[in-house]
């Protein structure tokens, strides 16, 4: 059923290992029987939160089972995430070491998070169920050449602003939401700012200023007798 | 009127959305009434383009981002700890509230917990935030209302809170106090006791705001009856925080899902009210600030004593993976998620925001409404202009 299905194991407060969690095994269950094969991915940390990936064309429909079949009826939020390196990295390599604009890193450094993925941009949403702690995480791929998928609105109303930020900062569009204005930046903003290829242009313009006179970070200075503790102190944390 | 709504949409789209009408125009079929970005009701730049058939509204458009500052993006290029310092902003009038979501998803990250002791102090920051926070949302309501005694008893009884929290933090509203494992520093000396009796204060001023705002005449007409958001309505939205609770759905973050903070070791009641109401969520804003005094008193009294700051390398670096936290601030669920890649700073950080999706209703809550209400209706669903822009 399900490929990419994965649990980390966490320990409680008293340092116990908490192996199972049943509550949020049983919301999996209620997304893989109504969705059967688009239920593509799934990450588990017992205690904390549950991650669910579908296929892109079920997105709309995983809202739905969300919201009617696992009872999941409070929107929280929708928006997307680029998985490339930014080729601009923190913006500390001065403009002398780095050419403007720098190269593009390769499509293959883009490498998802939790419940896996192929595509480079996914879209995230989160919905839970009030009166509990239940909350399910929601991921879709984005197709890298045709970066669309079906919209929430028809099943949660307050998806409609999300998608039009997600739509301005990432440039996904949503099958099915007439409404997708800039709701941010000016209606003639070129570009998409949250796509890591978009530079932070302040951090172009004027250089960062602790990049200006470069000191050595603390435990990268073997002159340092401080130092020394500190590494110590971190490797024995 | 034969038109769609998509059509009616399409036409304030054409000619408001790119901010050209800055004046009322008639039209044949109606008015279209533009509201801010400067206006007193909005308090802050929010504008309202509402199309209006008499003296009702038939279509409402909510415009933002005359503030936004693209906080997402900024996280990406800074360290972990200087993150704190830029979410500060995004609700100013709570600062301290903001950053503690960042902070725990952070340590769930890197799987460090804070002491006791940090724990019971950043609640009690925590809920000296909520009161600041909300204290000013009772008086600027009456002020909307047009009432001006009530902001002034607010802004003065609001700076006993903002004394308390210098006193510890040095800062009044942008404090950047909480670090990843604890606190940066502890209590001062003396600063238990003043801040009961800043509690016994703020008792006070809940009393007068009930009798002098709530149990006004003119208010409960203004507000009974007015805008109401019905449950499934609000779930639909996210709305959170008051609203929320403000139509009867009996969910509080600090209750139900509790992460890291002492919440689940006091006695305190969560507040709800039936109606929907814009009088629901003002009635539901006031008994959390008097719960929230209770508390503070609670927790002044049971502090454990012991370190305030785990161990924690000096350089930051945060473990590959994901985490969500949210937690229940003053205007209602605000929640971070965390990408991180192994870094000194995150991958992706998104910001949920509680008015970004209080405030989204108001479209659909604004449709048949009379102009006066607008702003009763706007105040209700409290709203901070940091927060919808981020």
């Amino acid at each position: 059923m399900a490929e990419d299905t994965t649990t980390t194991n966490t320990t409680d407060h008293d340092g116990a290992a908490v192996a199972s969690d049943d509550r949020r095994e049983a919301l999996l269950a209620v997304f893989s029987d109504h969705l059967g094969d688009a239920v593509v991915g799934s990450h588990l940390k017992p205690g904390q939160a549950l991650w669910i990936r579908v296929a892109t064309a079920a997105w709309a429909e995983a809202a739905l089972v969300a919201r009617d079949k696992a009872g999941l009826k409070w929107f929280d939020f929708l928006s997307a995430i680029d998985w490339l390196p930014s080729p601009y990295g923190r913006y500390e390599d001065s403009s002398v070491d780095v050419p403007f604009p720098p190269p593009m890193p390769e499509r293959s450094a883009a490498v998802p998070g939790y419940a896996g993925g192929n595509s480079r941009i996914q879209v995230l949403a989160s919905v839970a169920q009030a009166g509990t702690d239940l909350r399910v995480l929601l991921k879709a791929d984005v197709p890298d050449d045709d970066p669309r998928v079906p919209t929430w609105v028809r099943a949660y109303s307050g998806a409609a602003w999300h998608e039009r930020e997600a739509h301005e900062m990432f440039g996904i569009g949503f099958d099915g939401n007439v409404d997708l204005r800039h709701i941010y930046l000016p209606s003639e903003f070129e570009g998409h700012p949250l796509r890591k290829e978009f530079p932070l242009l302040a951090r172009v313009v004027k250089p960062w200023p602790g990049i200006v006179d470069v000191e050595p970070m603390p435990g990268e200075d073997p002159e340092d007798p401080e130092d020394d503790a500190a590494v110590a102190e971190e490797s024995e944390a | 009127m034969t038109l769609t709504e998509a059509q009616q949409l399409g036409y304030i789209n054409a000619q408001a959305a790119d901010g050209r009408i800055n004046v009322e125009l008639e039209t044949d079929d109606g008015m279209v009434l533009n509201m801010g970005p400067q206006h007193p009701a909005t308090h802050g730049t929010l504008r309202l383009v509402a199309r209006l058939d008499g003296e009702q509204v038939t279509s409402a458009d909510v415009m933002c981002g005359y503030m936004h500052r693209g906080y997402e993006k900024l996280c990406e290029v800074r360290s972990y700890p200087q993150v704190t310092t830029l979410v500060n902003r995004i609700d100013w009038l709570g600062s301290f509230a903001n950053e503690v979501p960042f902070i725990l998803a952070a340590e769930q990250l890197m799987e460090v917990e804070a002491p006791p002791r940090a724990m019971w102090i950043r609640t009690i920051l925590f809920e000296l935030s909520r009161i600041a926070n909300v204290s000013l949302f009772i008086g600027d309501l009456a002020l909307q209302l047009g009432a001006q005694t009530p902001a002034f008893y607010a802004f003065r009884d609001r700076e006993f809170v903002l004394n308390q929290i210098e006193s510890v933090t040095g800062g009044r509203f942008h404090p950047n106090f909480d670090r990843i494992g604890g606190l940066k520093d502890d209590l001062p000396k003396g600063w238990i006791a003043e801040t009961k009796a800043a509690m016994v204060r703020l008792r006070g001023f809940c009393d007068e705001m009930e009798g002098l705002v709530y149990g006004n005449e003119i208010f409960q007409t203004r507000t009974r009856g007015v805008g109401i958001i019905p449950a499934h309505v609000a779930q639909s939205y996210g709305l959170s925080g008051a609203n929320l609770r403000g139509s009867g759905v009996d969910w509080d973050l600090r209750r139900d899902a509790n992460v890291g903070l002492a919440y689940d070791q006091l006695d305190w009641k969560v507040w709800t009210h039936p109606d929907g109401d814009s009088y629901s969520r003002c009635w539901v804003r006031l008994q959390e600030v008097r719960e929230a005094t209770k508390i503070v008193d609670q927790l002044c009294d049971g502090l454990p004593g012991g370190g305030i700051m785990a161990k924690v390398p000096r350089i930051i670096k945060v473990p590959e993976g994901e985490a969500y936290i949210a937690t229940e601030n003053p205007l209602g669920a605000m929640g971070y998620y965390v990408v991180s890649k192994g870094d000194t700073g995150p991958f992706r950080v998104k910001i949920r925001s509680a008015s970004f999706n209080n405030i989204s209703v108001a479209s659909w809550l604004l449709r048949g409404v009379y102009v006066p209400d607008i702003i009763t209706i706007l105040a209700s669903l409290y709203f901070i202009l940091g927060d919808i822009d981020r």
